[in-house]
C-alpha cells in the first residue's frame, strides 16, 4: 500500500510539473553575465507582470547560447560577442539583432599587482606586462563573449598564450563567477565584465587593475531567430520580449538596476555604441 | 524575504519531487526486471547482470549529454519539446537510478530464488507468477534498493544542469542552485543550501542503513 501511495504522489508531482507548459513562456538562451549579475532576475518580473509571458533563462555563455539556438532549443538570444553574432547572422539563423545595453570589461587582479599594471587604462599593454612577468592569468576558456574578448586582446598584443605550455596562463573552462573564484584563490589576473564583478561576493584580494580602454566596451544584443531556419520556435512570443527590452519601459528597467549603488548596464537601444 | 523563502522551498520541493518521481519510475522498471533476471535462465544473462552492475558508475554528465542530444528539438525526440523541462530531469535521473535499483533487486532476488524457488514451483506457480512472490519475500531489501536509487538522484548535478538548464522557477534544483551560488561568489548561501542537501541525503542513507539492518536481522531469524 505504501508503494501505491508513493505512485499516487509521483503522479501528482508529474501533473503539477507539466502544468506550466499551458502558460505562455519562452526559453531565452543568454550569456552568464546577465544572469550572474542579477539583471534578468531584477527586470523579468516587471515584464511578466505586464504581459503574462514567462521567460525561462538558460544562462550558458555566448558561444554555447548561439549553439543552443542553432539546434532549435531556444526561442530568443541575449548575447555579447559581436564577431560570433555576426557569423550567426551570416549563417542565416537570426532575423533581427538589436543592441539593448552596454557596459565594459575590466582587468582585475591581486592587490599585490605582481605585473605592475594597476591604475592603467591600456588593456593590451597590461596583457603584455602580465605575460612578460609570467603572472598568473585566468582565462574563461569556454567560448563565451568574455572569453572571445580576451582572445581578441591577446591577438592585438601579438601573443597567443598556450595553457598547455605556459603554467601562468590558466584555462579554467568555466563561467565568469568560476573564473573570478579561481582568480581570487590563485591571486591571478582575469578579464571580467563589470556587471558580474560588481555583484560578485567572493573577491578576496582582487581589485580592478585596468579599466577605461575603448577596446574594453561590452555590448549586449538581443537576437530574434529566423522563421525560415527555425520555424518550430516561439518567434511571436519571443518578439514581444525582444521589443520590450528595447522599449522605453524595458530600457528604463535595465538602467535602473543597481548593485550597491552602482549602475551595471547602460541602456543603449536608442543610441547603440 | 518572504519570496526568497518561498523560492527556497520551491527549489527544495522540486529537487525532492523530481528525484522521487525518477526513483518511483525507476523502481517500476527495475523491480520486475531485477527479479526476472534472477528467475529466468537465458543466454547472455550473466553478461547482462555484469553490464547492469557496471552501469552503477554511469557518469551523470554523460547521461545528461546523451539525453541533451536526444531531447534537443533537432534530436530524435525533439518534437516532444522536453529539453529544459522538469520531465527531462526526471528522465535523466531515472536512467541513473535504474541500474542501481535493478542490480540490488537482482542480488536479493537471486538469494531468495535459490532458497524458495523450488518450493514456489512445486506449489504450482509459474515463473512469471513467482515474480511478485519473490518481490514480497525481499520487501525489506526492496526499500533499501529504492532508497539507494533516491540517494543517487537527489545528489547529482551533472545530468540535471544539462537537460534542465538551471532555469529559475522551473528547473532549478538544490544542486544546480549550489553550483550557481558558488559561481556568484555567494559561498555562505551555497553552503547553507549544501547543509540542507547533506541533511536530506544523510536522512536517506540513515533510513537505508536502519532498514538494511532490520532486513539482516529478519533474514538471520529465518535461517
Amino acid at each position: 500500500m505504501k508503494f501505491r501511495s508513493i505512485l499516487a504522489l509521483a503522479a501528482a508531482i508529474v501533473a503539477i510539473e507539466s502544468s506550466p507548459a499551458a502558460e505562455q513562456s519562452i526559453v531565452l538562451a543568454s550569456t552568464t553575465s546577465v544572469e550572474a549579475s542579477g539583471l534578468l532576475a531584477n527586470i523579468l518580473p516587471r515584464f511578466t507582470a505586464k504581459t503574462g509571458i514567462t521567460v525561462n533563462v538558460v544562462a550558458q555563455g555566448t558561444g554555447k547560447a548561439l549553439d543552443t539556438a542553432r539546434r532549435d532549443d531556444a526561442d530568443l538570444l541575449l548575447v555579447h560577442d559581436p564577431e560570433a553574432e555576426k557569423q550567426f547572422m551570416d549563417e542565416g539563423h537570426g532575423a533581427a539583432r538589436r543592441q539593448i545595453a552596454w557596459n565594459d570589461f575590466i582587468i582585475v587582479g591581486p592587490s599585490a599587482d605582481p605585473a605592475h599594471v594597476r591604475g592603467g587604462n591600456d588593456s593590451v599593454a597590461a596583457l603584455k606586462a602580465i605575460a612578460s612577468a609570467q603572472a598568473a592569468f585566468v582565462s574563461r576558456g569556454d567560448k563565451s563573449g568574455t572569453n572571445a574578448a580576451e582572445l581578441r586582446l591577446w591577438k592585438i598584443a601579438g601573443q597567443t598564450p598556450d595553457a598547455l605550455k605556459e603554467k601562468w596562463y590558466r584555462d579554467i573552462g568555466g563561467g565568469m563567477g568560476q573564473a573570478l573564484n579561481a582568480a581570487s584563490a590563485m591571486d591571478a589576473y582575469t578579464l571580467s565584465d563589470r556587471g558580474t564583478w560588481l555583484s560578485f561576493n567572493n573577491k578576496g584580494s582582487l581589485v580592478i587593475a585596468v579599466e577605461g580602454d575603448s577596446r574594453l566596451i561590452n555590448r549586449y544584443d538581443v537576437i530574434e531567430l529566423s522563421p525560415q531556419k527555425h520555424p518550430g520556435v516561439k518567434l511571436a512570443t519571443a518578439k514581444v520580449f525582444a521589443d520590450w527590452l528595447v522599449s522605453t519601459d524595458g530600457q528604463q528597467a535595465i538602467g535602473a538596476y543597481q548593485v550597491s549603488g552602482k549602475k551595471l548596464f547602460n541602456p543603449s537601444a536608442a543610441f547603440p555604441k | 524575504m518572504a519570496t526568497g523563502l518561498r523560492e527556497f522551498l520551491d527549489i527544495v520541493g522540486l529537487s525532492i519531487g523530481v528525484s522521487l518521481t525518477a526513483t518511483t519510475v525507476g523502481a517500476a522498471i527495475s523491480l520486475p526486471i531485477g527479479t526476472a533476471l534472477a528467475i529466468f535462465p537465458f543466454r547472455g544473462r550473466r553478461l547482462l547482470v555484469v553490464l547492469i552492475n557496471a552501469f552503477f558508475g554511469l557518469p551523470p554528465v554523460v547521461v545528461g549529454l546523451v539525453l541533451y542530444l536526444i531531447l534537443s528539438r533537432s534530436g530524435p525526440l525533439g518534437s516532444l519539446s522536453l529539453l529544459f523541462t522538469p520531465t527531462a530531469m526526471v528522465i535523466a535521473q531515472t536512467v541513473l537510478a535504474v541500474p542501481i535499483i535493478t542490480a540490488l533487486v537482482h542480488r536479493a532476488s537471486e538469494r531468495a530464488w535459490a532458497r524458495y524457488g523450488d518450493e514456489l514451483i512445486c506449489d504450482g506457480a509459474s515463473r512469471i507468477q513467482a515474480i511478485p512472490q519473490i518481490l514480497h519475500i525481499i520487501r525489506a531489501e526492496l526499500l533499501t534498493a529504492v532508497l539507494a536509487g533516491f540517494g543517487r538522484t537527489i545528489s547529482e548535478v551533472g545530468a540535471v544542469i544539462l537537460v534542465g538548464g538551471n532555469i529559475r522557477g522551473l528547473t532549478r534544483t538544490m544542486t544546480t542552485t549550489i553550483a550557481l551560488q558558488t559561481s556568484q561568489g555567494d559561498l555562505s548561501l551555497a553552503l547553507a543550501l549544501g547543509a540542507v542537501l547533506v541533511g536530506i541525503s544523510i536522512s536517506v542513507s540513515a533510513t537505508v542503513f536502519a532498514l538494511a539492518g532490520r532486513a539482516r536481522t529478519a533474514g538471520s531469524d529465518e535461517v
